[in-house]
C-alpha cells in the first residue's frame, strides 16, 4: 500500500510541473506585456518610468528561461511574489482567505454526501415508484440549475421569511471567525457558511444521487445480492452490508473530483453570498488585472485539484485491494 | 443541424428493416425516448426565439424607459421591467440568441479542434500520442470555469473573448473521448488497405478515420452546449463575460437584481429560470442523442 502512495504521489509532479509552465506561458501571451496592460486597463495615464519600476518590480525585464526558473523556484518554495493590486506577499492575501473556502468546501461536501447516499439507495431500491422519479428529478434540476442562481433563491427565501415572521427582512452577518473555539463562533460561522454550502452542495449532491443510484442499481442484480436474499438475510443487512459498499466504489470517485470542482464553483458561489474567500479574491484579481495574483491562484486551484485526485486514488485502492496489487 | 444528423442515423436504420416515413420515424423517436423530446422540444423553442427575437419581442430589449422602472409582471410588460425599465421578456428572448451563440460556436469550435487532434494523436501513436496524452492530462488539471477565468483575464470580457475562454478547456475534453474511439479504429483492416494504396495520412485521417467516430463528436458537441450556456452565465454574472447593455442571462442576474430581491424579486427570477431551462433542455436532449448513437457511453 505505502508503495502504491508513493509511486501515486511521484505521478503527481509531471502533472504540477507541467500546470506551472502552462500558466507561465499563458500569461505571456498577452498583448504587450502584463506590467503595459495593467497600467493601460486602469485607464490612468502612465510614465515610462513607472513601466520600468513595474517590469523590475516583477522581474520580467529579463530573459524568459531567468523567469521561468525563478517563478517555478518560488513555487516550489510557497513564494509567490507580491500581488500586483495591493503590493503585499500573495501567500499572506491567500492565507487570509485559504481557511473560509475551504469550510464552505468541505460543509458543502457534507451536506452533498448526506443528502445524495440515502436518496441514491431508496431510489434504486423503489426503482421505477414514484419516489424513484421524485429523486431522480432533483438530480436532474440540481445538474441544470446554475449555482448561483440557487443562491439568490435561497438570499430571497431569507428575507422573505424572515419579513414575514418578524417585519425585518435579515440577513446572516458576513463576518467569518476563524477562531472556531467558542459556541458563539461556531454558531456564527455555520449560520453563515451553510447557505452558500447548500447552494453549491445541491448540484454536487445531484450528480452524486445518480451515481449512488447507478451503482445501487447495478450491485443489487448481482449474485451474492441474490444468496443473501436466499438465505434469509434481513434486508437492511442486505443493502447496508452487502450492497452498499460495493457500490461506494464509483461515488467514492465522483464525490472526490467534485470536491475538486467545487473550489471552482466557490467563485460564484462568494460572489453572490458576499463571502471574501478565495473565489472572491480570484474574481478581483481578473477585474482588476492583478496578473502575479491570477497566476498564484490558479495554481492553488490546480494544486488542489491535482491533491484530491491523489486522495481519491489512494483511498479507492484501500477500498479495493484489486488496484493495489496490479 | 444536430436534430436532423439523429434522425437521418436513425432513419438509415430503418430502411434496412422496413420502409417509414421521416415523419413516422420522429413520431416513433419521441415515442421511445420520451424525455428527450422534450429536451429537443425546448431546444428548438429556444433556436426559435434566438432566430426570430426581432419579430417576438414587444419593446426593445436595450431601451430605457424611466418611466416604468422595476415594473411588476402584467399585461403591459408580461415578465415586468429592471431597473432601468428595460423589458425583461424581451430581454430573456434575446439572451437566447447571446446563449445559443456562445454555447454552439464554442461547443462546435472546442469539439472539432478536439475531433483532429483527438484523431492524429490515435493515428500517428507511439511517442507523439504519449506526449499529447500528457499535454492533455495536463489541461484537465484545470476546472473549467477557472480555465476560462484564466483566459479571460489575458484576452478580455466581451463574447467574442467568452467564446475563447469556453473553447479552450472543452478541447481536451473531447479530445480524449474522440481518441479512445479512434484508437479502436485504427486497427482497423481498412485503415491498412487504405496505408497500403499509399493514401497520405490527411487523406486517410479526414475520410477513412474521422467518418467514424461522428457519433462521440456529435455526441460531445450536444453535451457541451448545456455546460457552455450555463458556463457563460457564470462568467456574465461574474461582469466577465458578454458585457452591458447586451442582453444576455447571466447579466441580467448580475445587474442589481439582488439589491432589488423584496421590491422586484422578478428581475432575479425569470432569467434564472430561462438557464435552467434551457441547460435541462440541452442534457435531456443531449441524453438521448448519446443513447441513439452510441449505447455504449451511456453514463450508470
Amino acid at each position: 500500500m505505502s508503495q502504491y502512495i508513493v509511486k501515486r504521489l511521484l505521478l503527481t509532479i509531471p502533472t504540477l510541473l507541467g500546470a506551472a509552465i502552462l500558466v507561465f506561458f499563458l500569461m505571456r501571451l498577452i498583448p504587450g506585456d502584463i506590467c503595459e496592460l495593467r497600467l493601460a486597463g486602469t485607464g490612468g495615464y502612465f510614465d515610462e518610468a513607472a513601466l520600468k519600476i513595474c517590469r523590475s518590480e516583477i522581474g520580467i525585464d529579463q530573459p524568459t528561461i531567468v523567469q521561468l526558473g525563478g517563478y517555478l523556484w518560488g513555487l516550489a518554495t510557497f513564494n509567490f511574489g507580491n500581488s500586483m493590486w495591493t503590493g503585499r506577499p500573495i501567500v499572506e492575501e491567500i492565507g487570509l482567505r485559504f481557511e473560509l473556502s475551504l469550510m464552505i468546501a468541505i460543509l458543502a461536501t457534507v451536506t452533498a454526501t448526506i443528502i445524495a447516499i440515502p436518496l441514491g439507495t431508496i431510489s434504486a431500491i423503489k426503482q421505477d415508484t414514484w419516489i424513484d422519479y421524485v429523486v431522480r428529478s432533483f438530480s436532474i434540476a440540481g445538474i441544470a440549475i446554475p449555482s448561483f442562481w440557487f443562491g439568490i433563491l435561497i438570499i430571497f427565501g431569507i428575507l422573505f421569511t424572515t419579513q414575514w415572521w418578524t417585519g425585518i427582512p435579515w440577513m446572516p452577518p458576513i463576518q467569518y471567525k476563524s477562531d472556531w473555539t467558542s459556541w458563539a463562533n461556531i454558531s456564527n460561522n455555520f449560520g453563515l457558511l451553510i447557505w452558500p454550502a447548500l447552494a453549491t452542495g445541491y448540484r454536487y449532491s445531484a450528480v452524486a444521487t445518480r451515481m449512488t443510484r447507478s451503482a445501487m442499481l447495478e450491485v443489487l442484480r448481482e449474485d451474492y445480492i441474490r444468496t443473501a436474499r436466499a438465505k434469509g438475510l434481513v434486508e437492511r443487512l442486505i443493502i447496508q452490508r452487502h450492497s452498499l459498499k460495493n457500490a461506494m466504489l464509483p461515488v467514492v470517485t465522483v464525490i472526490g473530483l467534485e470536491f475538486a470542482f467545487l473550489m471552482g464553483g466557490l467563485v460564484v458561489t462568494e460572489q453572490v453570498f458576499n463571502l471574501n474567500g478565495l473565489g472572491k479574491l480570484f474574481v478581483e484579481s481578473v477585474t482588476n488585472y492583478d496578473y502575479t495574483m491570477t497566476q498564484a491562484l490558479v495554481m492553488v486551484v490546480v494544486a488542489v485539484f491535482v491533491f484530491t485526485n491523489f486522495l481519491v486514488d489512494v483511498f479507492y485502492a484501500w477500498l479495493d485491494p484489486r488496484i493495489r496489487y496490479k | 443541424m444536430v436534430v436532423t444528423s439523429e434522425v437521418v442515423v436513425e432513419s438509415e436504420f430503418e430502411t434496412l428493416t422496413e420502409k417509414k416515413s421521416v415523419g413516422r420515424t420522429i413520431v416513433q423517436l419521441m415515442r421511445r425516448k420520451p424525455l428527450g423530446a422534450a429536451g429537443a422540444m425546448i431546444v428548438i423553442v429556444m433556436i426559435l426565439m434566438a432566430m426570430f427575437a426581432d419579430f417576438l419581442t414587444p419593446y426593445d430589449p436595450v431601451a430605457n424607459s424611466f418611466a416604468s422602472m422595476t415594473e411588476a409582471p402584467g399585461w403591459t410588460h408580461w415578465l415586468g421591467t429592471d431597473q432601468f425599465g428595460r423589458d425583461l421578456l424581451s430581454r430573456i428572448i434575446y439572451g437566447a440568441r447571446t446563449a445559443l451563440l456562445v454555447g454552439f460556436t464554442s461547443s462546435v469550435i472546442g469539439a472539432t479542434a478536439g475531433l483532429v487532434l483527438g484523431v492524429g494523436s490515435a493515428y500517428f501513436g507511439g511517442r507523439i500520442d504519449l506526449i499529447f496524452q500528457r499535454v492533455m492530462d495536463i489541461f484537465m488539471a484545470f476546472p473549467l470555469i477557472i480555465m476560462a477565468l484564466a483566459v479571460v483575464s489575458i484576452f478580455g470580457t466581451g463574447a467574442q473573448n467568452v467564446i475563447i475562454a469556453i473553447t479552450i478547456p472543452f478541447i481536451p475534453r473531447c479530445a480524449r473521448v474522440v481518441r479512445s474511439s479512434a484508437l479502436a479504429i485504427r486497427e482497423v483492416p481498412y485503415i491498412d488497405a487504405a496505408r497500403a494504396n499509399g493514401f497520405s495520412h490527411a487523406r486517410i485521417i479526414l475520410r477513412h478515420m474521422v467518418p467514424n467516430v461522428m457519433a462521440p463528436y456529435l455526441i460531445m458537441i450536444t453535451a457541451f452546449v448545456g455546460q457552455a450556456i450555463l458556463l457563460e452565465a457564470s462568467l456574465s454574472y461574474l461582469g466577465l463575460g458578454v458585457q452591458e447593455p447586451t442582453p444576455a442571462w447571466g447579466l441580467m442576474l448580475q445587474g442589481g437584481a439582488e439589491e432589488y430581491a423584496l421590491s422586484a424579486p422578478w428581475m432575479a427570477i425569470f432569467p434564472g429560470v430561462a438557464i435552467s431551462l434551457a441547460v435541462f433542455g440541452f442534457n435531456l436532449f443531449g441524453d438521448a442523442v448519446r443513447d441513439v448513437l452510441d449505447p455504449r457511453l451511456r453514463s450508470r
